[in-house]
């Protein structure tokens, strides 16, 4: 207990002086998670409006798809990433290996789902009734579809939330295709894992601390909007 | 059994957490002796660093016999090298080479991985870098990797393995009765015959003392 305690205050104090090496791999973290989660949501918020609106054959399968890509192994994307990106792979030209953006392709790939997923969920759960009653008072379709999304915003809010949480605590995409290399490629989980194998507990705690704390802020927001969600108002047609 | 670096290792056995420790490191062994953490040290086998790198070599240091002077020459060319930056035995020797050349490496051109020596050397080959490997991993790697063994030979580069009963172990005898194994003619003779088929040679040369 001894060793967790000093280990503790150690990181406190790492936290507080603003250690630069600390504070650099934090920010590109946050770099490489935002980004990833960015380019998430243009790709998951189209795909998960469509099939949360749209009723075609195959569906049910589609749905069932990106279900299934909200448990992606992180350590499996990763692979395959590497495949695509190493120097005999298809995209190996691009040079984008041990970089931050084939980093941000790795958890594109698992942030993407989240997205879709708490979209498609969003979409479907907003009365079908409001979109009819806007095209009836003479809203164009995207009028009517952009109403329908701003009635779903909280849950949209909730998918950034979920699918940052979900990448900026992932370790094996990032390790294969960042390489953990200081400076460039090593980010809050890659640094922890590092650190702990050299001994080097407080460093790593303090890198645990601030991991806590962002997926703690991420689920806090989540809780808050599944709390408010049964307080909405009834349906605008009754 | 746990494969680790041998600075997790000679860590991971002053908490208690291991019985015995077959480590590379020689003044890190040293110092763990030193403090006493450690009942007993013993040799047990040796091979050799190797300095690896494109088969272009940028930085002209292929066949040179001072491995400190082909870092010097890396240095100089700024050409790409992968550090293992893990404190592992070999991140330990290439530090002390870096000592002998008189340089603190630093730069966009030197990159700490923070990894083990397979995923090191495929950054290597994936960069087209130079590193420091020992040579069984490299050997047991190099049809994938695309690089080549350019810098060997060196005294320097000698790498000496020897096994630690920790002090206190939970299983003293346990760990007594390995380290007597690993240092048995039998067990020497094992080692002098790994990789002999796959590689054409040894990876190890045993050298326990006989007692």
């Amino acid at each position: 207990m001894d060793l967790f305690l000093d280990a503790l205050r150690q990181a406190l104090r790492l936290l507080l002086s603003g250690d630069p090496y600390l504070w650099r791999i934090i920010a590109r973290s946050l770099q490489v998670s935002g980004g990833a989660v960015l380019l998430g949501l243009l790709a998951g918020i189209p795909l998960g409006t469509w099939l949360g609106l749209a009723r075609f054959p195959g569906r049910g399968l589609a749905v069932a798809l990106v279900n299934t890509g909200l448990a992606l192994p992180p350590v499996v994307v990763g692979l395959f990433v590497y495949i695509l990106l190493s120097r005999q792979g298809p995209l190996g030209a691009l040079g984008w290996l041990y970089t931050p953006s084939a980093m941000i392709t790795a958890q594109f790939v698992l942030a993407a789902p989240y997205v879709a997923a708490i979209t498609l969920a969003a979409v479907g759960s907003v009365p079908p009734q409001l979109r009819l009653q806007a095209r009836a008072l003479g809203a164009s379709r995207w009028q009517a579809l952009l109403l329908h999304l701003r009635e779903a915003r909280l849950a949209l809010m909730a998918a950034v939330a979920a699918g940052f949480g979900a990448v900026i605590s992932e370790v094996g995409a990032v390790m294969l295709v960042g390489g953990n290399v200081q400076g460039e490629t090593r980010v809050i989980t890659t640094a922890i894992m590092l650190e702990t194998r050299r001994g080097r507990f407080a460093t790593a705690i303090a890198f645990g601390l601030i991991l806590l704390t962002i997926a703690f802020a991420a689920n806090a927001f989540i809780t808050r909007v599944q709390q408010a969600q049964p307080r909405r108002r009834r349906p605008l047609t009754s | 059994m746990i494969a680790v670096g041998s600075g997790e290792a000679l860590r991971l056995a002053e908490r208690g957490d291991a019985d015995a420790v077959l480590a590379h490191s020689p003044r890190a062994e040293e110092e763990f002796m030193a403090a006493g953490h450690g009942e007993s040290r013993r040799p047990v086998m040796f091979n050799d660093f190797v300095i690896v790198g494109p088969e272009a070599d940028g930085a002209a240091i292929r066949g040179l016999s001072d491995a400190a002077a082909a870092l010097a020459r890396i240095a100089a060319a700024g050409a790409p090298f992968i550090s293992r930056g893990d404190d592992s035995g070999t991140h330990a020797r290439e530090r002390l080479l870096w000592g002998a050349a008189g340089i603190d490496p630093a730069g966009s051109w030197y990159l700490e991985a923070g990894q083990g020596m397979g995923a090191a050397l495929m950054m290597a080959s994936e960069k087209q870098a130079y590193t420091l490997s020992d040579r069984g991993t490299y050997l047991s790697l190099c049809d994938r990797l695309e690089l080549s063994v350019l810098v060997e030979g060196d005294p320097a580069l000698r790498n000496q393995y020897s096994v630690i009963v920790v002090r206190g172990a939970a299983n003293a005898d346990g760990a007594r009765a390995f380290a007597a194994w690993i240092t048995s003619p039998a067990a020497q003779q094992l080692i002098g015959e790994f990789g002999l088929e796959r590689f054409g040679r040894p990876l190890f040369i045993p050298n326990a003392e006989r007692r």
